[in-house]
C-alpha cells in the first residue's frame, strides 16, 4: 500500500499530485522546500495561501478530506432560519490561483524523523515543514451511551459544520411544538466560548417564529456563561423570555437515544432533540503524530512560531493548540495562527530571523437573533517567553446588542472566508 | 534552475534579522479578517488597500481617542502603538487599490 509517488503516479493522478514527486530543498538541496498543510480550515488552508504569497519559491501542499469548506462560524444562523448551508459552504478552488496544491485526502500518519506524511488513500508525502491544523476530535466515550445514540442520529454534536449541522436543523424542523431541546456543553476549554449561547438564541428565535410553545434548555458544566456573560443574558431575557432555560453546573455524562434522555450528574433532562457536545481534544492527527503535550488533549507551542514544543519543524494551528492565557479557540485566532507560522516558515526556509514581535487579535461576533449581534475582541503580543498574552487596555465588548454590527458580522464571515480562500 | 540556485544560497547564510519591511506586512495581516486580504475587501467593511498613509493614520488615532465613533476599532486601536500605526499605514498606502 505505502510508497513514495512517484512519476506514474503523477500522470495518472494529473496536477495535484505534481508536488508529490518533488523533495525538499532542505534534504536534498536540488528542489524548492516543500511544506504540507493537514487541514483545510480556518488555520490550514489560510497558512497554505499566506505562505505561497510570501513565500514564492516554496512549494505548499494542502491535505483536506473534504470537497468544499463548511464554516462553524454563522452556522447557528441555519437554525435560526436566516441563512441556509450553502451561505456557509465555500469552495477550494481559490487556492490554486496561489499555487497551492491541493490534495484530497485523509493523513493517516506522520513520521517525523522521515518527515513524511501517510495518507490513507496510499502514498507519503514529503516535507520540509509540516503545518498540522486539524481542528478538534471528541471523546465520546466520556459520556456513557453516545457511541450508540449517534448511530441513529438521536444525539448531535453539531460543533463541526457539515453533515450533523444539516441533521439537527431537520430535527428542529420535525419536532412538534411544545417539544424540548437540549444542549449540552462541556467544560472550558472547547472550540469557540460564545457559539454554545449564540445557538441557544439561534435555536430559541427559531421557536419563537414558529414552534412558540417549546422550549430550549442549556446544560452547561461551566460555572457561568463563559463568553459575553451579561450581553447573552439580557438578550434571553428580553427575546427569549419562557422559551430558554440555561442550568450552569451542569455536566452530562450519558445519554439514553432510545428513550430521549440527557443524563447529567444531578437529574436527567427528556427531550425531543438531543444536542450534546462532547469533550473534545487535538484532532486525530495531532494524536498521532505525537505532538499532544496537556492534558492528553492539546498541542503546546513556540508561539513565536507557532512550532511544535515537542516535535521539530512541525507546527500546529487553530483549536488544537494548547490555548494561550485568555485566547479563545475561535476561527479568527486560527486565521491570525496561520499568518504568524506563514511569516516564520517563510523566514525561517529563507534563512531568515523568524518575526519577533508578532501581534495578533481576535474578532469574534455572536448573533443573538436574524439581525442584532455582540463582539468580544482582544489583541495579544508575544512576551518574554514567546506566549502570547492579552494586551491591557485593549479589547472589550459591544456595549449593547445591535443591528449595524449584524452587518458587521457578516462581512468579517465574507472576508475571512476570501482571506482564507479567495 | 534558478530555482535550485535560490535554494543553496538560502541555505548557506546564515539566519539574518527578520526584514524590517515584513513588519508593517505582518501587523497589517491582522486586520484582513475584517477588511480582506491585503486590505482588498470583499464586501461590508471598508476596503484598507490604497488608503493614503495620512489618512489611516488619522483614523486610527481617532478611534483610539474616541473622537471618531466605533462599535470595535475604539477597543482593538488600543492595542497598537504609534509607530505600529504608521506601519500599518504604510503598507496599506502601498497596495493598489
Amino acid at each position: 500500500m505505502s510508497k513514495t509517488f512517484d512519476r506514474r503516479d503523477f500522470l495518472k493522478l494529473g496536477g495535484a499530485a505534481a508536488a508529490l514527486a518533488a523533495t525538499g530543498c532542505a534534504t536534498t538541496g536540488g528542489a524548492k522546500a516543500r511544506v504540507v498543510v493537514i487541514g483545510g480550515g480556518f488555520g490550514g488552508a489560510t497558512a497554505a495561501k499566506y505562505i505561497r504569497m510570501w513565500g514564492p519559491n516554496i512549494e505548499v501542499v494542502l491535505v483536506e478530506r473534504n470537497a468544499d469548506f463548511v464554516s462553524c462560524p454563522i452556522s447557528n444562523l441555519v437554525y435560526g432560519g436566516s441563512k441556509t448551508m450553502a451561505d456557509i459552504t465555500y469552495g477550494y478552488s481559490g487556492l490554486k490561483r496561489y499555487g497551492v496544491q491541493m490534495v484530497r485526502d485523509t493523513a493517516f500518519e506522520v513520521n517525523t524523523t522521515a518527515k513524511t506524511v501517510r495518507l490513507v488513500k496510499g502514498g507519503d508525502l514529503k516535507y520540509d515543514r509540516l503545518i498540522v491544523s486539524p481542528g478538534i476530535d471528541f471523546m465520546f466515550e466520556e459520556i456513557k451511551g453516545y457511541a450508540e445514540a449517534m448511530i441513529d442520529k438521536r444525539v448531535l454534536h453539531a460543533w463541526k459544520a457539515g453533515p450533523e449541522t444539516v441533521a439537527l436543523q431537520k430535527q428542529l424542523a420535525e419536532m412538534r411544538d411544545g417539544g424540548v431541546y437540549v444542549l449540552a456543553m462541556p467544560v472550558a476549554p472547547y472550540r469557540c466560548p460564545p457559539g454554545p449561547y449564540e445557538r441557544i438564541c439561534q435555536v430559541a428565535s427559531y421557536f419563537k417564529k414558529h414552534k412558540p410553545r417549546s422550549k430550549a434548555i442549556l446544560l452547561d458544566a461551566n460555572p457561568d456563561v463563559v463568553s459575553k456573560g451579561p450581553l447573552f443574558k439580557k438578550a434571553w431575557a428580553e427575546l427569549y423570555k419562557g422559551i430558554i432555560e440555561y442550568r450552569p453546573n451542569t455536566k452530562v455524562i450519558g445519554v439514553d437515544g432510545k428513550a430521549g434522555v440527557i443524563k447529567a450528574e444531578v437529574e436527567d433532562v427528556k427531550a425531543d432533540v438531543l444536542n450534546v457536545v462532547p469533550p473534545a481534544r487535538s484532532g486525530d492527527i495531532a494524536v498521532k503524530a505525537g505532538l499532544i503535550t496537556h492534558n492528553n488533549a492539546w498541542c503546546a507551542v513556540n508561539w513565536r512560531t507557532m512550532e511544535s514544543l515537542a516535535v521539530k519543524g512541525v507546527h500546529v494551528l487553530g483549536d488544537a493548540t494548547l490555548s494561550a492565557p485568555l485566547m479563545p479557540k475561535s476561527g479568527s485566532l486560527a486565521n491570525q495562527h496561520a499568518k504568524v507560522c506563514a511569516a516564520a516558515i517563510v523566514a525561517l526556509i529563507n534563512g531568515r530571523e523568524p518575526n519577533p514581535n508578532p501581534k495578533i487579535a481576535n474578532m469574534c461576533y455572536s448573533f443573538v437573533s436574524d439581525d442584532e449581534v455582540i463582539h468580544v475582541t482582544s489583541v495579544h503580543q508575544l512576551d518574554d517567553k514567546n506566549v502570547f498574552v492579552p494586551i491591557k487596555g485593549a479589547g472589550g465588548v459591544s456595549s449593547a446588542r445591535n443591528t449595524l454590527e449584524g452587518k458587521y458580522a457578516w462581512a468579517w464571515a465574507q472576508n475571512i472566508w476570501a482571506d482564507m480562500l479567495g | 534552475m534558478r530555482i535550485t540556485l535560490v535554494c543553496a544560497i538560502a541555505l548557506a547564510v546564515a539566519p539574518v534579522a527578520a526584514n524590517a519591511q515584513d513588519a508593517g506586512r505582518n501587523l497589517a495581516a491582522s486586520c484582513a479578517m475584517c477588511h480582506g486580504t491585503s486590505g482588498h475587501s470583499v464586501g461590508g467593511n471598508e476596503p484598507l488597500a490604497g488608503m493614503p498613509k495620512d489618512e489611516m493614520v488619522r483614523k486610527f488615532k481617532e478611534f483610539r481617542s474616541g473622537a471618531k465613533p466605533a462599535t470595535a476599532m475604539h477597543q482593538i486601536s488600543k492595542g497598537y502603538s504609534d509607530s505600529e500605526v504608521e506601519q500599518i499605514a504604510a503598507y496599506f498606502a502601498a497596495q493598489k487599490k
